[in-house]
């Protein structure tokens, strides 16, 4: 392994511009003669707009342009698309009410969006905001997931009856009873993933251009995929042709799914830019932020879990209920249904499963992909299920999942819910997990731990992810409007060095440096001759975007695809020039060499003569040194890993501690390993944020209460401890580096072994459930309602 | 409209502005230094973080015409001509940032803590990092960042 390549520590080519201030977010773009927006939002969460006055807005200073819900309904410009499309038990597609840019008629969540001010400064613009008059009538608004499909529940869309969004099943029905009719025993369990809200430090913002010279658009976005925008917009909301609309990402400041989706500020500015001839910003402050970024979960599953007289898995259903809130998101359908049910098995065994999810509209922000994804959801069902089993069971918690776990000769495993796991080693990484974690020497902190007047308790998790989404025809096949491949581009210079043109972007990855990293390994060119560029349009030629941890599985297997483009033509170019057969030619540490002699160019030559071709062939040869790929996987890449977490509880508070937290991942090949541990602190503490701090809570009228930092616990420094992170890693992934991706496997492992924790901790006071998040007031309840019992 | 006069990284700067202007808008709108981030609107996220007469001061929360007169440094005036401070180079090191937007608050609230505890404990500076958010690393390397920017520091 060299110094930067495959497999090494290199430190980040990004951090010199992002330390020293010189970041390029989209709010520190400005264009000339710019103007900026303001949205007016709903402060209702369900209510007929009755009339609306903008004439003393349009009047006040600095006013450009004032655009309601009845200018866009005579602009005839479209609503915001959803990109996947579930179908019912019975066949029929799923309700997709639409999803306007700006409401005319009815409002169905605080923060939906009925007007846009635009005007030469952004405090003119809020201020003429103030200025407009909306008469509300209000009508009874439904938050509560389950509160959605009770009788006479107040109904979010005409096109949706009972709320419902879809019905939809997975799985063998007949099998699954058939395995609870010979069960020893039956372990049922609820739970509630609850709503987060996943706040990027950068607020998202969108600036529309036009140039009136050439009628181009082009829209600055705080996009994880900005090729996935332009064509969303473009073909489906403007109707404006990809030619003529260019769309940049920039410096994103964290995505985390949220800045996944076509939100209506970026068609707004858009579609207004043009009107008006002038460059429109918007900027979201944290405040809107709360009320219109997608949210995340927000699911309750009732579980059931068959077990034989020995301990093994049986079948398992469970039903789910998802909340979409007020309108479908991009991706939103997906979430509960393929990123979420198909993951059911778990690394275990289990023959038969059943699961059934029915999806409801509410009067609550739209809910859609979080870091994770479904798959949080599905880790945390199985993990607390499995530990409430050993319980019942009287098998050891560690024992029970051994006696399940799929084993390595078993791949390729067909799971009973469509997904078939490539590769993987369970038995081992959980093995590397107590190891790592010192699971023996719980005990001994225990004591230590009671000495002190607390509870401690240790949690395990073992989780299984799908991730490098998706196999286009698999993903087809599912719904998904789209197919779900990466491109990259290979551009090498005529002195030798390169650019990375990537579909996936960066926004927080480091993409910058670890494509660098493998794209200088297989070319054997200096890590410093490659410069990676992302996010612009009108540079890459086309992307689907970086989320469901796909940018190195799926787009790092692009660039691999076409560094192998690279080789050929060059080998071609050193076979011509050195007077040999290609079949003679090996390329080696950055050289061409002939077989058996001392012939030899190394790969910056070649480049040169590529581009300086006196004497090619001309039928057979081409001058350049640029290639494209386009790579669409064949499957999944599965990630799994060992997560254990010991917490202290202070029974007389409820105050949760986490002590100790350890990770052992799978996640294959590691091209960074200092970028790949940074990924793993990072998803543990969202994780331990959705266990143990964040919880969205919205009243009975559909307000949001936690809509700021000061209501809305996120994770802090000193909520959080130094964690031990490590890798397991087992080769073979489909795909050519063996990347299986590390994104969200923070996410998806933790929250279950911290609740599990904090269970086992308060098991000698007869507490079996503690709900997510385990504030220290949920929890002290929790003691309180156990003690009275 | 009043005018505002102060020293922003060394710069003698002054402008009219309005009386509402708060100072990091001034810092970005007027003198284009965008190293300052704004993350929030309650005064907790610590991404706008700036130092005011030496001290950490969240510049989202303070007018521009209450630094009149005074010495303002941002994030850009750290680095000696692209050679970084030893605890942004600490930063970099312990790989203290994912996407960069808290960072400047970071790096700036963290030389505030160094000044007046050279040796801080993990706790120390846990505690001290109360008033900054990041999403992205789960502070991990952040702690790491500023423990062993501060030892830099002392030599």
């Amino acid at each position: 392994m060299s110094e930067t390549g495959i497999g090494a520590r290199v430190k980040r080519v990004e951090d010199q511009r992002f330390l020293t201030g010189k970041g390029n977010y989209t709010d520190d773009i400005n264009r000339p003669n710019q103007t900026y927006a303001f949205i007016l939002r709903s402060p209702h969460a369900h209510a007929r707009i009755t009339s609306l006055d903008a004439s003393a807005a349009q009047a006040s200073e600095g006013v450009v342009a004032v655009f309601t819900g009845k200018d866009i309904a005579a602009a005839e410009v479209g609503g915001l698309p959803c990109g996947w499309q579930i179908h019912n038990k019975d066949g029929s597609p799923m309700a997709e009410p639409p999803h306007p840019m700006l409401v005319a008629d009815k409002v169905r969540h605080v923060g939906d969006q009925v007007a846009m001010v635009i005007a030469e400064t952004r405090d003119q613009a809020r201020d003429a905001a103030e200025k407009i008059v909306v008469e509300y009538e209000t009508l009874a608004a439904v938050t509560a997931t389950d509160a959605a499909i009770k009788d006479g529940a107040p109904q979010v869309h005409d096109e949706a009856a009972l709320n419902t969004c879809y019905d939809w099943e997975l799985g063998d029905k007949a099998a699954t009873e058939e395995g609870f009719a010979k069960a020893a025993h039956v372990v049922k369990i609820d739970v509630v993933n609850n709503r987060i809200i996943p706040n990027a430090m950068e607020p998202r913002v969108a600036l529309g251009d036009y140039d009136r010279s050439t009628g181009d658009y082009t829209l600055f976005t705080t996009s994880q995929n900005p090729h996935v925008i332009r064509l969303l917009m473009g073909a489906f909301v403007l109707q404006l042709p990809e030619h003529k609309l260019r769309v940049v990402a920039p410096d994103v400041g964290g995505g985390f799914g949220s800045k996944i989706f076509h939100y209506a500020e970026e068609a707004l500015v858009t579609w207004a830019a043009g009107k008006l001839g002038r460059p429109i910003k918007w900027v979201s402050d944290r405040s809107e932020a709360f009320v219109t970024d997608a949210h995340g979960r927000d699911h309750r599953t009732h579980a059931e879990l068959a077990i034989d007289g020995d301990g093994k898995f049986l079948a398992l259903r469970v039903s789910t209920l998802a909340n979409m809130g007020a309108y479908l998101s991009t991706f939103a359908p997906a979430i509960p249904t393929y990123l979420s049910a198909t993951l059911l098995a778990g690394v275990y065994t289990t023959p038969a499963i059943y699961s059934e999810v029915r999806a409801v509209f509410t009067n609550t922000v739209p809910v859609d992909a979080v870091r994770g994804a479904g798959r949080p959801e599905t880790s945390y069902l199985l993990e607390r299920l499995v530990d409430r089993a050993a319980k019942q069971t009287g098998i050891d918690k560690t024992e029970l999942r051994k006696r399940n776990f799929i084993q390595p000769e078993q791949m390729p495993y067909q799971t009973p819910v469509a997904l078939q796991y490539d590769v993987g080693d369970y038995p081992a990484v959980f093995e590397a997990g107590l190891a790592a974690a010192d699971y023996s020497g719980f005990e001994g902190r225990k004591a230590e731990t009671e000495s002190r007047g607390k509870l401690r308790g240790v949690g395990i998790s073992t989780y299984i992810e799908a991730c490098g989404i998706a196999p286009s025809a698999v993903a087809g096949a599912l719904g998904a409007r789209a197919g779900l491949y990466e491109s990259a581009q290979v551009r090498v210079h005529p002195t030798g060095s390169v650019t990375l043109f990537t579909g996936s972007h960066s926004h927080g990855q480091g993409h910058e440096t670890t494509f660098a990293q493998v794209v200088s390994d297989l070319l054997g060119v200096p890590f410093e001759a490659v410069v990676v560029s992302h996010g612009d349009t009108a540079k890459v030629q086309f992307g689907m975007g970086t989320y469901g941890s796909r940018s190195l599985a799926v787009g790092g297997a692009a660039i691999y695809k076409a560094c192998e483009k690279i080789i050929d033509k060059a080998t071609k170019i050193a076979a011509h020039i050195l007077e040999a057969a290609e079949a003679d030619i090996e390329f080696k540490d950055g050289n061409f060499t002939v077989a058996g002699t001392d012939k030899s160019m190394a790969f910056g030559e070649v480049a040169l003569a590529a581009y300086v071709p006196h004497n090619f062939p001309h039928e057979t040869l081409e001058p350049g040194l640029d290639e494209n790929a386009f790579y669409d996987p064949l499957n999944f890449s599965y990630p799994s890993g060992c997560h254990i977490c010991e917490v202290e509880v202070d029974p007389d508070t409820g105050v949760v501690e986490v002590a100790k937290f350890t990770a052992v991942d799978d996640i294959g090949r590691v091209v960074n390993p200092m970028i790949v541990e940074g990924q793993v602190h990072g998803g543990v503490v969202q994780g331990i944020g959705q266990a143990l701090l964040e919880g969205c809570v919205y009243d009975d009228e559909g307000q949001l209460l936690t809509g700021s930092f000061m209501d809305y616990a996120m994770p802090r420094a000193d909520n959080v401890p130094f964690f031990t992170v490590a890798q397991k890693s087992v080769m073979g992934a489909s795909n050519p580096l063996e990347v299986k991706g590390v994104g969200e496997v923070g996410a998806i492992g933790s929250p279950p072994a911290i609740i599990n924790a904090v269970v086992n901790a308060l098991e000698p006071l007869g507490v079996e459930d503690v709900t997510m998040p385990a504030t220290p007031m949920t929890v002290w309840q929790a003691i309180q309602d156990a003690q009275a019992r | 409209m009043p005018t505002v006069s102060m020293t922003v990284n060394g710069k003698s700067v002054s402008a009219d502005v309005e009386p509402r202007t708060l100072l990091v808008q001034y810092l970005r709108e007027h003198l284009s230094l965008t190293g300052t981030h704004v993350g929030c609107d309650t005064s907790q996220c610590g991404a706008c973080v700036v130092h005011v007469d030496g001290v950490s001061v969240k510049s989202c929360t303070m007018l521009a015409a209450q630094a009149d007169g005074a010495e303002v440094v941002t994030i850009e005036g750290l680095d000696d001509n692209g050679t970084l401070h030893p605890m942004q180079e600490a930063f970099r090191d312990n790989h203290g940032l994912q996407c960069g937007f808290c960072t400047p608050g970071m790096v700036m609230s963290a030389l505030d803590l160094v000044k007046n505890n050279p040796s801080p404990s993990e706790q120390d500076v846990r505690d001290w990092l109360e008033g900054n958010i990041c999403r992205c690393t789960g502070y991990h390397n952040i702690v790491k960042s500023i423990q062993a920017g501060a030892a830099a520091m002392r030599g």
